[in-house]
């Protein structure tokens, strides 16, 4: 098992390199270091004010290497920043980045791990109940409700239950954050609600899928000719071997809770990552940017090797090699 | 004493082409105390289906439409659900065709079965494990003991067979269904299932229903033979009669066609022809496309069964002829087939 982490880490490495390459490459397509610095600086500044900080944040080399030039240039320096951790500080700001990281990453996870929790205890119950009653109006009513579910914009959903909750019934503040562990919960309430419902649609019809799946299987008709009850052909038979897929899609998201949300951070004020993402996004700001696609990708990686782990927990077949 | 398992009419229908078609059509059998009937033909004549629908596992959308299944006098068709349940696996148990597939791939072979036994008998687990070993033992297992924690995909597709067998076993059936039990094993194998099939009847006085398309099996364990076509039970005789005089042109011609030594080097005669696929199944006679005794009576209506010999009911218009024409003959009139 050793050797088949090592050799999967080996692959990561590779998605990893790549990710950093086309991050570099189309960042720079779309935009310039003037644009960079003009963004950090404002527009009316002296040519040479935007020259000289181009020189102090290194965005005065070139782009690519070239004769002469193989070590210094910008994408040997973003390789070799990013590969030993040497994050830096903001481009638009000046902040150190890591300590915004640490900053963010608990507003993040405060959103995210409950809004993961309840998708979960949501979706996988609700979905083992429409697939018990495959073939009926309550497995058709969940299907339909599933779809239109999946077809609304999150945007709708956010706005609406902004407006709706916030602004009319004042049940909810409509955005903010705050430290204190007792007022936070009125604040993150909302996002998590929103978040919950709109990935619902999406997982009941893929976890669905997958007890149906299974529930035509030849093992669960042997269940059934030795006189299994259905409820328990649905407990013992069919979830423990919809657990297989059911992890591709569970544990690979795991790392990404700490990434936070893009959309609902932004939307709701919840200064995590996802709301630095954006920020960033916006801001041209490139070190933070490349910061957290470069930790998004090491976690894309993890989460690809904590699955196959889960595989080899839950099946007997799967033996990692 | 009547027989232990009697059906009949029973009819299984399927949607198919916009109308309801029976897949099973109107059947009429019994299996006997401690006898083994074969029920043989080809695929797509429903075999498979008439052991499912008497175990009320029909896979929707199809459904048991009409008819009885009686075991031991209980009318099955109609028993609620739950005691439905209990009738599977301790009144009849089923083994399947595909061992490889049958078993949970993630549960060990012995909580498979102590699930079984555990599921008609309040015994602990660890009694259950006890009688699993036992069950396994009988079954032929080699190292019953540690196999029982095996996963399926431990063990070869006989022994996966074989925990199937035990499972069938192991809530004492009065009936077994054997659905294709060998066909997905090696021949070497086939014959140890077979014979092993065959032990187990006799030891526990059990009766098998043998679901099968291949006539050597049907020859080595069967007592009684019912040959289906299209849905419709055509013959049913007496092993030896059917071997020996087996009457229905259907019949004759899965005979002709079963590969003996003594023909090697000699290409097989075959039944033309597929059978027809359901939703176009012809009024009269199924097999009136394929017969090389086919007349005009049959195209109209399907032929009744009559009684050919001891125990040898033949539905077929072509016999039915013939015995007129003897009769006619006999009285010295005209001989003139309508």
């Amino acid at each position: 098992m050793g050797a088949y982490v090592i050799r999967r880490l080996g692959y990561g490495a590779i998605v990893v390199f790549g990710v950093l390459f086309l991050l570099f490459i189309l960042f720079f397509t779309v935009t310039s270091p003037d644009d960079i610095a003009r963004k950090a600086l404002g527009e009316r500044v002296p040519p040479a004010v935007v020259e000289q900080w181009k020189i102090n944040h290194g965005y005065d080399k070139p782009l690519f290497p070239a004769p002469g030039q193989w070590a210094d240039n910008m994408l040997v320096e973003h390789y070799r920043r990013m590969l030993t951790f040497d994050f830096g500080r903001s481009d638009a700001d000046d902040t150190p980045i890591l300590e915004r990281i640490r900053k963010g990453m608990g507003p993040s996870l405060a959103l995210t791990i409950p809004l993961f929790v309840l998708s979960l205890l949501v979706a996988i119950p609700l979905a083992l109940l429409v697939a018990f009653f495959r073939e009926t109006y309550i497995d058709r009513a969940g299907v339909i409700l599933a779809v239109l579910a999946m077809s609304v914009s999150v945007l709708l959903y956010i706005i609406g239950a902004q407006y709706l909750v916030g602004k009319v019934l004042h049940w909810f503040p409509i955005s903010g954050f705050d430290s204190n562990p007792q007022v936070v919960v009125r604040f993150l309430a909302l996002p998590i609600m929103i978040g919950v419902a709109n990935g619902l649609g999406g997982d009941i019809r893929f976890y669905r899928t997958v007890f149906l799946e299974e529930s035509n299987t030849d093992y669960v008709r042997t269940a059934r000719a030795k006189g299994c009850g259905e409820v328990r052909i649905m407990s013992r038979h069919v979830f423990r071997n919809s657990l297989i897929p059911l992890l591709t899609r569970i544990v690979v998201a795991i790392p990404f809770l700490f990434t936070g949300s893009l959309l609902l951070e932004s939307f709701f004020g919840i200064p995590g990552l996802g709301a630095i993402t954006v920020d960033a996004i916006q801001g041209n700001d490139f070190s933070v940017l490349r910061t957290m696609v470069y930790i998004g990708s090491l976690l894309f990686v993890v989460g690809q090797i904590l699955t196959d782990l889960s595989y080899a927990l839950v099946d007997p077949r799967v033996r990692l090699e | 004493m009547t027989a232990l398992l009697e059906v009949t009419e029973l009819t299984t229908r399927f949607p198919m082409a916009g109308k309801e078609v029976p897949i099973v059509d109107a059947l009429d059998f019994e299996v006997g105390r401690g006898e083994v009937l074969a029920l043989v033909g080809e695929s797509g004549s429903g075999k498979s289906m008439t052991a499912l629908s008497l175990m009320r596992l029909v896979p929707k959308p199809g459904r048991v439409a009409s008819g009885s299944v009686r075991l031991d006098g209980e009318e099955l068709l109609n028993l609620p659900v739950r005691a439905m349940r209990r009738v599977r696996g301790a009144g009849v148990a089923m083994i399947f065709q595909e061992p490889m597939t049958s078993l949970n791939p993630v549960m060990r072979v012995g909580e498979q079965v102590v699930e079984a036994i555990r599921l008609h008998e309040r015994v602990g687990r660890s009694a259950a494990l006890d009688r699993c070993r036992r069950l396994f033992e009988q079954v032929g297992i080699p190292d019953a003991a540690e196999r029982v924690h095996a996963y399926p995909h431990q063990l070869s597709g006989g022994l996966k067979q074989r925990v199937m067998i035990a499972m069938a076993l192991s809530a004492r059936p009065r009936l077994l269904i054997a659905d294709e039990p060998t066909t997905a094993l090696d021949v070497t194998v086939q014959a140890q299932i077979l014979r092993l099939l065959r032990d187990i009847q006799e030891e526990t006085d059990m009766s098998i229903l043998l679901i099968t398309h291949d006539l050597g099996i049907v020859n080595e364990i069967a007592d009684r033979v019912a040959v289906l076509y299209a849905g419709r039970i055509v013959e049913t005789a007496p092993r030896t009669a059917l071997f020996e005089n087996p009457m229905h042109p259907y019949t004759q011609g899965l005979l002709r066609s079963m590969p003996a030594l003594a023909l090697s080097g000699r290409r097989l005669p075959e039944i033309p022809g597929v059978v027809p696929s359901p939703s176009d199944w012809p009024t009269g006679c199924r097999f009136a496309s394929r017969c090389s005794k086919v007349m005009a009576v049959c195209e109209g209506v399907l032929p009744e069964f009559r009684v050919q010999g001891p125990g040898h009911d033949v539905a077929c218009y072509a016999l039915q002829e013939a015995a007129s024409r003897g009769e006619k003959k006999g009285v010295q009139q005209q001989e003139g087939a309508s």
